[in-house]
Order: structure tokens, then sequence, then C-alpha cells
């Protein structure tokens, strides 16, 4: 039987739904590059304070600064994107999928606030 | 009082065509009428010729599905006042070969249907004939269960049409609907299709299967939990032995 075959060239720019979707798989580039930014402050503090003080510095220049400013939408963007596929990943419970999207995010919030609050405000940072 | 769409159906004839071609309609319609209504009154008014399936008109056979502008559908229960004054476009399911116009090759689909063994597997019927299953044990599988084969999810996965070795979701969902059956003893034999390289792990979480289907499943969580089934047995043969 002769049938058509339709080509599949593009087929991610046919659909915003693909779209996003490939923005989701493409945020993992961010989010790996600032994973191991954090890791190398972390083998840095590792070797002592002056080496992790010069890590400190170079997250401050404008590279850095403007790295990590392209980095927060798509990490925020991906880390929606978690919490909102979560109720298909999680094995079977009768909890309504809004509800486990709605959970995750608003831990996720809440411990960033802790964090934010714990580093900023009372400046656990500066602790010896 | 009747309005005219434009309609554009992308049409194909496998002895005079070499690629598909799009076709316009100018149709007269009423606020009631679907899509397949539309297709209708093109076959018998304007163009005999033209080829589409269909039975049911109520949304249970699952034969009439299409991409409407680009989103697969069921054209019976996709009306045409919502897309006034068109031009609406609708072409054959995609990722599936196209036999003529808006019919579509299954057989692929149907292969793979076989080989989940859709059934129930049991071979202790208790004393009765008679299973019996709580409420919960029924939520585990039901909405599996109303799965009509329609494809519209395997028209909205990418994957599927990137490799066509891939299970696909509503293969990989009915799959589920017997292993998370409480009466079905099967599992062991299903695992084969779920643990393969086109088994689960052939899907990337896309999820627009599940926002596609007309029934309400959720293909890719059945497909997402098997993920989770699947590593379980990888792991756990190493502890049986």
């Amino acid at each position: 039987m002769k049938t058509y075959r339709r080509p599949m060239a593009g087929w991610w720019k046919r659909n915003p739904y693909y779209l996003w979707y490939m923005l989701r798989e493409a945020s993992c580039v961010f989010i790996t590059v600032y994973a191991l930014i954090l890791l190398w402050g972390l083998m840095r503090l590792t070797q002592g304070e002056w080496r992790f003080e010069d890590w400190l510095e170079s997250l401050a220049t404008p590279k850095s600064i403007a790295f990590h400013a392209a980095a927060l939408p798509f990490v925020l963007y991906h880390a929606w994107t978690w919490f909102k596929v979560m109720p298909k990943t999680l094995p079977y419970s009768r909890t309504p999928a809004g509800v486990i999207v709605a959970s995750g995010i608003t831990a996720s919030v809440l411990c960033s606030a802790a964090l934010f609050v714990a580093v900023w405000w009372f400046g656990l940072w500066s602790l010896p | 009082m009747s309005r005219t769409i434009a309609i554009e159906v992308l049409r194909y004839g496998p002895e005079t065509d070499a690629a598909p071609r799009w076709q316009r309609y100018d149709v007269p319609f009423t606020d009631e009428m679907s899509v397949l209504e539309g297709l209708q009154y093109i076959k018998d008014h304007l163009d005999g010729s033209l080829t589409f399936r269909w039975s049911c008109r109520m949304a249970i056979c699952g034969s009439c599905g299409a991409l409407v502008n680009g989103t697969p559908k069921l054209s019976c229960e996709t009306f045409l006042r919502d897309y006034f004054p068109g031009p609406l476009r609708i072409e054959a399911l995609s990722h599936f070969p196209i036999v003529r116009d808006l019919a579509i090759d299954q057989g692929d689909f149907l292969k793979k249907l076989e080989a989940v063994k859709p059934y129930l597997i049991n071979p202790d019927v208790p004393a009765g004939n008679t299973f019996v299953q709580t409420p919960e044990e029924m939520d585990r599988y039901y909405q599996y269960s109303q799965c009509i084969n329609c494809l519209l999810c395997y028209a909205a996965c990418p994957q599927y049409g990137l490799n066509e070795k891939f299970t696909g979701p509503a293969a990989l969902a009915l799959l589920h609907r017997y292993n998370a059956d409480s009466r079905d003893a099967g599992k062991a034999q299903r695992m084969e299709v779920v643990n393969a390289e086109d088994g689960v792990w052939g899907c990337t979480l896309v999820g627009y299967c599940s926002e596609v289907c007309p029934k309400g499943v959720d293909p890719a969580r059945a497909v997402n939990q098997n993920k989770i089934e699947s590593t379980k047995d990888y792991f756990l043969r190493f502890l049986k032995k």
C-alpha cells in the first residue's frame, strides 16, 4: 500500500506546547552551568579562605552578573515545569494533581525565602 | 441562520499525488454543526472524493481524529462556530502515514496494542467466577480504561513521530490499565514491553498526550509511573538472585 509520511523537520515550531517543552529542555543548560559554578565555589571553600574570597569576587564581575541574570528566569521556569509534571511522576495516590503541584511550589518558595532571610537578614554568611 | 466558513483540507491521493496538497471548500454551517459535519457536507455536496473516517458522532468510537488547525481533535466534538470565519485547516493525524486524505494507516498502533496484552491475564479465577474489588483498587486503573484508541495522543507525541518504534502513549496507558488492575496477574509478561529501549524510556515527558486526550486519560502519568516500575524491576532482580 502506497502511503505518504510527513517529514518531522521543524516539528517543535508547529505548536506552542512543543516550544515550551523545548524551552524546558534548553533551561537544563543554564541549570548545569549554574550548578557547576556552585560546585566550583564549594571546591574553593575546601582550599582555604582566600581562595573562596577569590571565587566570591569572581561572582561580582559584570560577566557573572549577566549570566546569573540570564539564568534566573530559566531556573524559575524549570522549577515551575518540574513541579507541574510532579503528579505524573509520583506513584499512585488519590491526592488531586493540583494539590501536589501547589504543595511543591509552596514548599519551594518557603524554603527559598527562609534561605534568603537567613543569609541576607541574619548574615549567617559571615558567621565564623 | 447559516454562515459560511472556509475549510482547507490536506488532500492526498496515492494514485495522483506525489505529496499532499491543500484544497479549499466554502462550507455553509449552522451553530450546532461539528467539524465532522462540515466534512460530511463537503462529501455530500461539494466533492464526493474526500476521504475520512467516522462512525458514532458522539466521541466514543475514536474514528474521526484529525489535526484541526494543528491540534489533534475528535472532529465530531469540535465545532465549526469556534473557528469562524476560518480558514479552518484539517489534516490527517500527524506522525502516521497517510493512506488517503484524512485516513491514516493505524497498523503500527494495532501491533503495539496487541503486544501489551490488553486483557486480564489470571489463571486463578475465584469461586463463583467473581472478583471482588474495592473502590480504591478500581480507581488505580479506571481512568486508563476510558481510552478509545483514537490515536490523538500519538499525533501529539513528537517522540513517536521521531521514532516509530516507541510503544507510545495509548498502548502504554492500556498496558498500565491492566497491570494496575487487582484482578490481573499478567504484569511479569508485560514488563518486557515496559523495560524495552522503546518502552517507557522512549518518553521524555513532553506531556501533550495527556492534554489532547478527549476522554480524560492521562497517558503521561501511566508512562512515568512505569518508569518507577521499570527501575524497581531492574534493581530488584539483583536482590532476587
